[in-house]
């Protein structure tokens, strides 16, 4: 296929082309979100992040003068900078919300009760007056300038830290923590166990047991809250994370010994067979040779489950409860999207705390995500 | 207790148990029950090993029959109910009905159902076709997979970065939007938004009329026609593509039409109708790298011989493609097809993240949370769940069949 004469380099160049479209159109989204969350929360709505490296030219908010009073030649003198160093460079700047731009950079303007203001390109202004200004209200000033690109991580100190709807990011990293870590590890050794029986043992009903598994495969877990929730109410449980457990477990479970089974039925015949042979019980076969040879397909279905309970949002939400300090990052997400939705300095950090985990997963074990996806689709 | 100690004494104590049980049941089968000595040992490590793989079976059919197989009958008979758990008859599923909510949720359904799978596939198709023929194709492919591993609430944020709309004459920080305002009005705008959409959907159409007469037309010959059951599914394929049409035909004939608000932010989310699609976009998104995976997979076991011979008569690397490769990897499209579209009827997070269902973006999982959790009506909430496990049905059967095939 590579080597139709004449044609290669042509149609090479733009399977090239194309292909970097694709993937930017993917990528792209995301290292927005990215970006934004390393920006100040006033140049995001500054600027969109695709300018987070160029300087911008901008309105800033009003800056309120301050500073020491000096006495010199008979005035009364306030000197300063309007940043600290930012290198910020003012074009135009004016003394009230009405008129920002009322002057350029280096005018000096009278303000409306004496004193004489000052500013200069780089922020520096000088405050003067023949009479003392002890005693009063400092101007404020609306400056247009041009700042460079900054980059803060002061974001996610933030979110991380202080609680923003409720609660705060780290604590609801931690009850996502709680609630995926054990309803990844619990399900993989009672799912083995059964898909060791469906692919290697015989006994009556074995087909009627698969097919079930494959039915239960596709039941959408929505048709599982109410019924499951009056149950856990009736045996004591009721709403926390033993509710969740035991929810993720069984709702992983036909994914877990569907592949699991797939996995273990290509095995070779001749090993366990010769392992019957020589006396070894089905419990022996199991953990000696089933197990070990497994490992690819177990850390598939891991990695399924844990990005699934990570990710989760209904299930946590319906057994967990909404009260603050029960929410999981996808909860707090949700809430954060609802009352602080245009402040994207936290959005966008938070969604990165949430998104972190499983992407790291993800890039570190993707030849097993690859493989246990092929087992469970293709045949 | 923390619930982080918990957790860790429920992972040591779910693993031990696990463990313990295996164990400690097998030991009693062999030892106790049915020890192999004695004068019945033959007998004895017969029935033992009649009941071994039950012991085996037990906690995952347990916890399956439990959490999977009793909510589906519990709420079969919650939607028969009210609440106060006297019998109604389908009296929920009646009011369900006169609910305009839920017809929404429905033929938003069906527009997710049609345009997620098709387009999820086809960009999946798409790019393993590229990504398998250049060098840096597995890095393309590790980054297009990405947002498999980011959850819907997590790319409800991503998408509403995109979506952001700020007002007229500030700087838009929305991607959509500050494209969107770039465009004035000129020959330009006239050329991307105007001639090149409706050269797209053009052929579009062309392409989807070209695919009913090629679904129809052996059917007018009884000789080939075939299996009765091909013939249904072809017919309502050729159906839903006439849908398809007739959807593009009205976009066509909008894009030539209408005039549009140049320059002037948009905010997209709450635009009627045109929100579901973008809402649409951001599962397509998800779900194009897993497509893409499988797809992949599938077209490298295609037979290279096939493609060869193809080669010697003369095809030219599309035919090759939609010729020889799509129809040999079929099979494992409708795989994609049909797990995408098990996806999208349980899409839930994205319509709660993004607009909750306001601005006529309502489906049936949210509609049913909905109904559960803040109407508190598990009448009709459960009669919304039946619907929704009633259109998850034929492919449950298909699987199922399919896995028997296999079996056998």
């Amino acid at each position: 296929m590579d080597n139709i004469a004449g044609k290669k380099s042509a149609l090479q160049w733009a399977v090239h082309l194309s292909t970097a479209l694709l993937v930017a159109l993917w990528v792209l989204p995301t290292a927005g979100l990215l970006v934004s969350s390393f920006r100040t929360g006033d140049q995001i709505v500054t600027s969109g992040w695709w300018r987070a490296l160029m300087t911008q030219e901008s309105q800033l908010a009003a800056i309120r003068i301050g500073g020491d009073e000096v006495e010199k030649d008979g005035q009364f003198v306030i000197e300063g900078n309007l940043f600290d160093g930012q290198g910020a460079e003012i074009s135009l700047w004016g003394t009230s919300s009405k008129e920002p731009e009322a002057y350029a950079a280096g005018e000096t303007a009278t303000l409306n009760d004496g004193p004489t203001l000052m500013v200069q390109v780089d922020g520096a202004f000088v405050l003067s007056s023949a009479t003392t200004m002890a005693d009063l209200r400092m101007p404020r000033v609306f400056v247009t300038a041009a700042t460079p690109p900054d980059f803060t991580l002061g974001n996610y100190s933030n979110v991380i830290a202080s609680p923003m709807a409720g609660q705060s990011i780290g604590e609801a990293f931690l009850n996502t923590m709680t609630v995926a870590i054990p309803s990844t590890i619990i399900p993989i050794l009672v799912a083995a166990f059964a898909a060791y029986a469906l692919a290697w043992m015989d006994f009556p009903g074995r087909p009627l047991l698969v097919a079930f598994v494959v039915a239960l495969l596709v039941v959408p877990l929505q048709l599982a809250l109410i019924p499951l929730l009056q149950l856990h109410n009736a045996i004591g449980i009721g709403k926390g994370y033993l509710g969740v457990w035991l929810a993720h477990t069984s709702f992983g479970m036909p994914m877990a010994i569907y592949l699991l089974r797939n996995y273990m039925a290509g095995l070779p015949r001749d090993i366990i067979e010769n392992a019957r042979v020589d006396g070894a019980t089905d419990f022996q076969i199991f953990i000696k040779i089933i197990l070990p040879l497994s490992f690819p397909a177990l850390a598939s279905f891991a990695i399924f489950q844990f990005l699934w309970t990570w990710n989760d949002l209904l299930v946590a939400l319906v057994f967990l409860g909404t009260g603050n300090d029960q929410q999981v990052l996808t909860g707090n997400l949700v809430n954060l999207m609802g009352s602080r939705g245009g402040d994207w300095e936290i959005l966008s950090a938070s969604a990165f705390v949430s998104i972190a985990v499983p992407l790291a997963v993800f890039f570190a074990m993707q030849k097993y995500l690859v493989r246990g996806l092929l087992a469970g689709s293709v045949k | 207790m923390n619930p982080a100690i918990q957790a860790l004494f429920v992972i040591i104590g779910g693993v031990g148990g696990c463990i313990g049980y295996f164990y400690l049941s097998n030991i009693f089968l062999d030892k106790v029950l049915y020890p192999a000595s004695g004068p019945n040992a033959g007998r004895n490590i017969n029935r033992a090993n009649l009941i071994r793989p039950w012991l085996f079976l037990f906690p995952a059919l347990f916890g399956l029959s439990l959490y999977l197989a009793y909510p589906v009958l519990a709420t079969a008979w919650l939607s028969l109910h009210d609440k106060t758990g006297a019998f109604v008859g389908f009296e929920n599923y009646r009011t369900m009905a006169s609910e305009g909510k839920f017809w929404e949720s429905m033929s938003n359904n069906m527009l997710w159902l049609l345009v997620v799978p098709a387009l999820s596939t086809a960009f999946g198709l798409l790019a393993a076709q590229l990504t398998d023929r250049i060098r840096w194709g597995n890095f393309a492919k590790s980054l297009i997979f990405m947002p498999m591993a980011i959850s819907f609430v997590g790319a409800s944020v991503i998408w509403k970065l995109i979506y952001d709309t700020r007002p007229e004459g500030s700087a838009q920080i929305g991607l959509l939007n500050a494209l969107w305002v770039q465009f004035d009005g000129g020959i330009g705008s006239v050329i991307a938004l105007k001639v090149m959409p409706a050269l797209i959907l053009l052929s579009t159409i062309l392409a989807a009329l070209f695919g009913i007469w090629a679904l129809l037309a052996p059917l007018r010959e009884a000789d080939r026609r075939g299996h009765p059951g091909i013939v249904a599914v072809k017919i309502i394929v050729a159906a839903l593509l006439a849908f398809v049409v007739y959807e593009l035909a009205t976009w066509l004939i909008g894009t030539l039409t209408a005039v549009l608000p140049y320059g002037a932010p948009q905010t997209w989310l709450s635009m009627p109708y045109w929100n579901s699609y973008f809402l649409m976009i951001v599962l397509v998104w998800i779900q194009t790298g897993f497509a893409m995976v499988i797809l992949s997979a599938a077209l490298r076991g295609v037979p290279e011989e096939t493609i060869e011979a193809a080669i010697l008569d003369g095809a030219n690397p599309f035919q090759i493609f939609f010729q020889i490769k799509v129809p040999q990897i079929m099979p494992t499209i409708v795989v994609v097809w049909t797990t995408i579209t098990i996806v999208v009827l349980k899409v839930f997070d994205i319509v709660l993240a993004m607009t909750n269902g306001q601005w006529e973006t309502q489906v049936l999982a949210n509609y049913m949370y909905d109904k559960l959790f803040r109407a508190l009506d598990w009448g009709v909430g459960s009669a919304s769940a039946m619907v929704i496990m009633l259109l998850v049905t034929p492919i449950l059967i298909w699987n199922v069949y399919n896995a028997r095939k296999e079996m056998r």
